[in-house]
């Protein structure tokens, strides 16, 4: 049976209620350019045969991360995900309704929730973490949000290290909110200056680390600068796997700690769902969006999980709530949670170590090609090079030699002056063969 | 002391406004964990939201009872939010108002007029 609630005399009562003539002027506020006119070219009916067969050939001209040897990263980090995650994820104590405000049947779910956080807390350097927000740029949003909140001050200012598309969101959320943001031009060194960005009006200043172009920052002077200041320092990391090796945000002063945590447990499935990470400090606890699980014990005095502060969120405090988005991204944080456990301490700090040596030889093959520099002093498993030529034609012509290259800098902030740069990460699943055989391709095409 | 329906009390002495919560209003929440006071400075137009008084049941908004500036809040009642289940009318005080206009005052309920209201709501 279908299910299709309205008649066309329902749908024209609704228009003739908010006064709009038909369905086309609802989408009046989209800029004619932005409209897709007509209707899409598509059989009005196929077999799910032909159908399979059809996308099946489009499909096959994707040249996708697991086809070839790939060095892309910028926000986005291939690893290996054991088996056993995928396995694990499935059981049924993890299952439960979409929000586990009843302890009494999301057991499974509280607890690896609060297994979570303890991990992310431990990870940055800070005392609380919340359930996970939807990812890393969302999570940086929240973040600023939280920060106008603590310090009653209403402007960010963001890093030129800070990962355009972060940069994004926290400006369209300050946009819809009548908050001011400054973007600090992108710096591809690290070298940028923040005394003179931050007065007495900001609230707190946005710095990832390592940054888009993959230098590792040392947070301790930028939070000894913003704290002067009477601004927060919000730490973003865009791959966790650095945290193996870096030290802490938190050990290096950072108020509000935020990042993506896919490359753990989760596979880069086209962009998302990822699994954004926010931790702070415990006298920030109160501002912290997002769903918090805790520790108890029962009238029989037996240990279990609940939600708790939850009279911050929106079902309880309503327009006035810490954010309305108060849901997380539960089977990625429980996929994360247990690939984190699988590694264990000693194992995150292999695989970081891993990373960083795999990186390490790239970089050393691409410094021995004449032309191409890499700019980076430190970095952990991503840097970037300058290129004699267009770094977005260099992808493409090394893609036609099935390597996948890395993210051109243009892609991301167009009409920068940044053309020439290159940003590569090489991770664990990276191999000897595959890192000759990319230093040889881009000898070949420079 | 003047009390309005949303179980705000105002005192006032000279042209200064103490405002807190009632002891009906402390009753119905239970045990008070978190408070949230104004910043000194702050001018709040009368019905403004002004402070947050969180339970373990429910976080609920202060509504300023009157117009005025904020000269004083109670750092006390952050550090020790019992003091507001202890004595909400008296030491559990949130903040205090210069009065932008006393007549406000003189439109609330008075003690008994308040004790009646109460009455209406079971």
């Amino acid at each position: 049976m279908r299910y299709l609630p309205l008649n066309e005399a329902d749908r024209q009562g609704m228009l003739q209620k908010i006064g709009v003539a038909d369905i086309d002027a609802l989408f009046a506020a989209i800029p004619a350019a932005r409209r897709f006119d007509g209707l899409l070219e598509l059989p009005l009916a196929a077999s799910e045969m032909a159908v399979e067969r059809q996308l099946g050939s489009m499909a096959a001209r994707n040249l996708t991360a697991g086809a070839a040897p790939f060095f892309l990263g910028a926000g986005a980090y291939r690893h290996h995900v054991p088996a056993s995650v995928d396995h694990l994820i499935q059981r049924s104590e993890f299952l439960t309704s979409y929000t586990p405000y009843q302890p009494e049947i999301s057991q499974g779910t509280l607890q690896v929730l609060f297994e979570f956080q303890t991990q992310v807390a431990e990870l940055t350097g800070m005392d609380v973490a919340n359930a996970s927000m939807y990812d890393g740029s969302t999570a940086c949003g929240e973040a600023m949000l939280m920060a106008h909140r603590l310090t009653r001050r209403n402007k960010a200012v963001l890093s030129g290290g800070l990962h355009p598309q972060y940069a994004d969101v926290a400006e369209t959320l300050a946009h819809m909110a009548g908050d001011e943001v400054v973007r600090l031009a992108p710096d591809p060194l690290g070298v940028e200056d923040f005394s003179a960005a931050i007065d007495s009006s900001t609230s707190c200043v946005i710095v990832q680390s390592p940054d888009f172009f993959g230098n590792p920052r040392d947070l301790s002077a930028i939070a000894e600068v913003a704290h002067k200041r009477g601004a927060l320092l919000i730490a973003v990391f865009t791959e966790v796997v650095s945290l193996g090796a870096l030290r802490s945000p938190g050990e290096m002063g950072a108020d509000i700690v935020v990042g993506e945590g896919q490359s753990i447990g989760n596979a880069l499935s086209f962009g998302g769902p990822y699994v954004g990470l926010f931790a702070t400090r415990l006298k920030n606890v109160r501002q912290m969006p997002g769903r918090v699980a805790g520790e108890t014990v029962d009238a029989e005095g037996r240990r279990g999980f609940v939600l708790t502060l939850s009279t911050r969120e929106q079902h309880i405090r309503r327009e006035k709530a810490t954010s309305n988005i108060c849901t997380n991204s539960g089977l990625c944080a429980l996929a994360f949670s247990i690939h984190m456990t699988l590694l264990g301490g000693a194992g995150l700090q292999r695989l970081a170590r891993v990373n960083h040596a795999n990186a390490v030889d790239l970089a050393g093959r691409f410094s021995a090609i004449p032309g191409v520099e890499v700019l980076n002093a430190h970095f952990f498993n991503e840097f970037t090079i300058r290129t004699p030529r267009p770094a977005a034609e260099l992808v493409e012509a090394l893609a036609r030699r099935g390597i996948i290259g890395g993210l051109p800098v243009s892609r991301l902030l167009p009409g920068a002056g940044l053309d020439d740069l290159l940003v590569v990460a090489s991770t664990e699943v990276n191999t000897a063969e595959d890192r000759a055989g990319y230093a040889e391709g881009l000898r070949g095409c420079v | 002391m003047r009390f309005t329906p949303d179980h705000e009390y105002v005192n006032v002495s000279g042209d200064v406004a103490t405002i807190g919560i009632s002891d009906h209003a402390q009753r119905q929440l239970g045990d008070v964990v978190y408070v949230e006071l104004p910043e000194i400075g702050t001018k709040f137009d009368k019905g403004a939201a002004a402070a947050v008084v969180e339970s373990v049941k429910a976080a609920s908004d202060v509504f300023s009872p009157v117009g005025g500036e904020v000269v004083a809040v109670n750092d006390a009642v952050t550090s020790e939010t019992s003091l507001i289940n202890d004595d909400a009318q008296g030491r559990g005080w949130l903040f205090k108002l210069k009065l932008s206009d006393p007549g406000e005052v003189e439109a609330l309920m008075d003690a008994e007029t308040y004790a009646d209201f109460l009455k209406t709501l079971d």
